[in-house]
């Protein structure tokens, strides 16, 4: 099992955190794993992207070239990995930000309305989670309950009760088809 | 022997020198090494030790100077260009016969250049980087894991022979996350027996000197000589590689660092089409493992030597070779980073002209 991951959005939108939540589920899980933030200098409102690798054997290269499963965010991301996503790969598009929908026949494509989802539970900075709980549902890289396992781990200083409305944005980031 | 953390390469790093009994740091902040310092600020105190931040890279150097001829273990790190400024210091602790240890976590040059992963600075870090005759103990890690676990290798080699030791590491090492493990039980500077050439407190006993200069007739010569049997015995113990799957190589690849992962991934897409490739990768830059390429060179039938630069590498992997089988290379240079595709792509060209299917070059 091999799945390259490249997370993309605006600075501000949790994108690096989301990395780091989807490496350190995978760590939990007994799976290889790595993380790389691409840190160019960006421009405040530019976009962030980071690249995660979850498998079941030694990781290679940490930068993913070609993405099985690309989570775009906001809508200067689309145009700058839809190009990259491997053929038969996943697209998980952010519908709340992102208007534009990709050209590519040979890619499948979830919408997830991750704002409204985060506006609907009063707590507008959790919409990452929605397309977490997305990515697990549509992947099956990872259980909704791996990655709600490594939130207390990786926002460590954060309240239960924030947490378990992380937890609430994955569980309907899943639910829906 | 500890649990599993997922870490940054730059703090694992950090944490790993921490743990191996450092407890002094001077630096100055420079992209994409700034999670080290920012790491030291707090954890040193923590433990009784001292982070400077310096006013510049060339203070930082020469308070190392100092607090090194005190016999602690201590660090510094910065990235290419503030590397560049740390020459002269380097130099004079070279000189010195001070066990300093730093870290270059490399981004592209030349110049400013940019804040990407780069092995552009592969010449600098195993032939001397400052003036005058000298060499330093040069590892590269390959992954957060080592990131963490080197520097103590590091402290007990430049301690053995007296000598500066570094790791020279990428913005890539630097970034990225991944779980690692420290294998070693964390030192206690204290059971650390003080070195016979330290300075400190004087009383009671003859006077000691640190410097990097004798002026008398001849004397420097002799001090340089001296300094060279070391050389020599860590050329002959202290060469450390990985090599995979070179037994049947028909084409091994040579590459360290982040371009190691990269032709990682080239080496499973070969072995994956039954192709026969290996690939030798050096954790010692200088000494540079020699000997066992010179051993490869006499059984395999060309050499294809991956780096993030222009080629620097491949220089020395041609004079081990000697001429014996042709060395090629693919270069990326100036914070490119090489996929195991185009790596993959390469191999295939290579064992083609092997066969003789199509004349190039």
């Amino acid at each position: 099992m091999y799945q390259g991951i490249r997370i993309s959005g605006f600075g501000g939108q949790g994108i690096i955190s989301s990395g780091v939540l989807l490496a350190y589920a995978g760590m939990l899980d007994g799976k290889e794993v790595s993380f790389f933030p691409s840190y160019g200098a960006e421009m405040r409102g530019g976009t962030a992207n980071c690249s995660v690798v979850i498998s079941s054997e030694e990781v290679t290269t940490p930068v993913v070239s070609q993405p099985d499963t690309v989570i775009i965010m906001n809508e200067p991301s689309l145009a700058k990995f839809e190009p990259l996503v491997k053929s038969g790969g996943l697209m998980i598009i952010n519908e709340s930000l992102v208007k534009s929908r990709p050209k590519r026949q040979d890619i499948k494509v979830v919408l997830v309305p991750c704002n409204q989802i985060a506006a609907d539970l009063k707590a507008p900075k959790i919409a990452n989670m929605a397309a977490l709980g997305a990515f697990c549902k549509h992947t099956g890289a990872l259980s909704v309950e791996a990655v709600a396992k490594a939130l207390p781990k990786v926002f460590k200083r954060a309240k239960p009760e924030i947490l378990a409305l992380n937890v609430e944005a994955l569980k309907k980031g899943a639910a829906l088809n | 022997m500890s649990e599993k953390l997922l870490m940054k390469g730059n703090e694992a790093f950090a944490e790993g020198t921490v743990r191996a009994g450092c407890r002094f740091f001077a630096g100055y902040p420079i992209t994409p090494q700034n999670e080290v310092p920012e790491y030291m600020s707090w954890r040193l105190p923590e433990v009784g030790g001292s982070f400077i931040q310096a006013e510049s890279e060339v203070a930082a150097i020469n308070m190392l100077y100092g607090a090194a001829a005190t016999g602690i273990r201590t660090m510094t790190s910065s990235s290419s260009p503030g590397i560049s400024l740390k020459q002269e210091g380097i130099s004079y602790c070279a000189g010195a016969d001070l066990p300093i240890f730093y870290a270059n976590v490399a981004r592209g040059g030349p110049g400013l250049g940019n804040i990407a992963g780069a092995q552009g600075d592969y010449f600098q870090s195993v032939r001397g980087g400052g003036h005058g005759d000298y060499r330093v103990f040069v590892m590269a890690p390959d992954s957060v894991s080592e990131m963490g676990n080197f520097p103590l290798h590091c402290y007990e080699v430049a301690e053995k022979y007296r000598v500066p030791a570094m790791i020279l590491a990428d913005g890539i090492l630097g970034q990225m996350m991944e779980p690692l493990e420290f294998k070693f039980e964390t030192v206690d500077p204290k059971s650390l027996k003080t070195p016979p050439w330290a300075l400190g407190d004087c009383t009671g006993r003859k006077k000691r000197i640190v410097r990097s200069y004798d002026l008398s007739e001849g004397a420097l010569e002799i001090m340089t000589l001296n300094r060279a049997k070391r050389y020599k015995e860590i050329e002959e113990k202290e060469v450390l590689f990985e090599a995979r799957s070179c037994e049947d190589a028909e084409l091994i690849l040579v590459a360290y660092g982040t371009s190691a992962r990269a032709s990682t991934a080239a080496l499973k897409m070969a072995r994956a089409q039954g192709l026969k490739v290996g690939l030798l990768r050096p954790i010692t830059l200088w000494p540079f493992p020699k000997k066992k390429i010179q051993e490869l060179a006499a059984k395999t039938s060309s050499f294809l030597v991956v780096e993030m630069s222009l080629g620097q590498l491949v220089d020395d992997v041609r004079l081990a070779v000697d001429g014996r089988v042709p060395v090629h290379l693919h270069a990326r240079p100036s914070g490119a980073v090489p996929t195991g595709e185009e790596i993959f792509a390469q191999i295939q060209e290579e064992l083609k002209a092997q066969k003789g299917e199509y004349v190039c070059y």
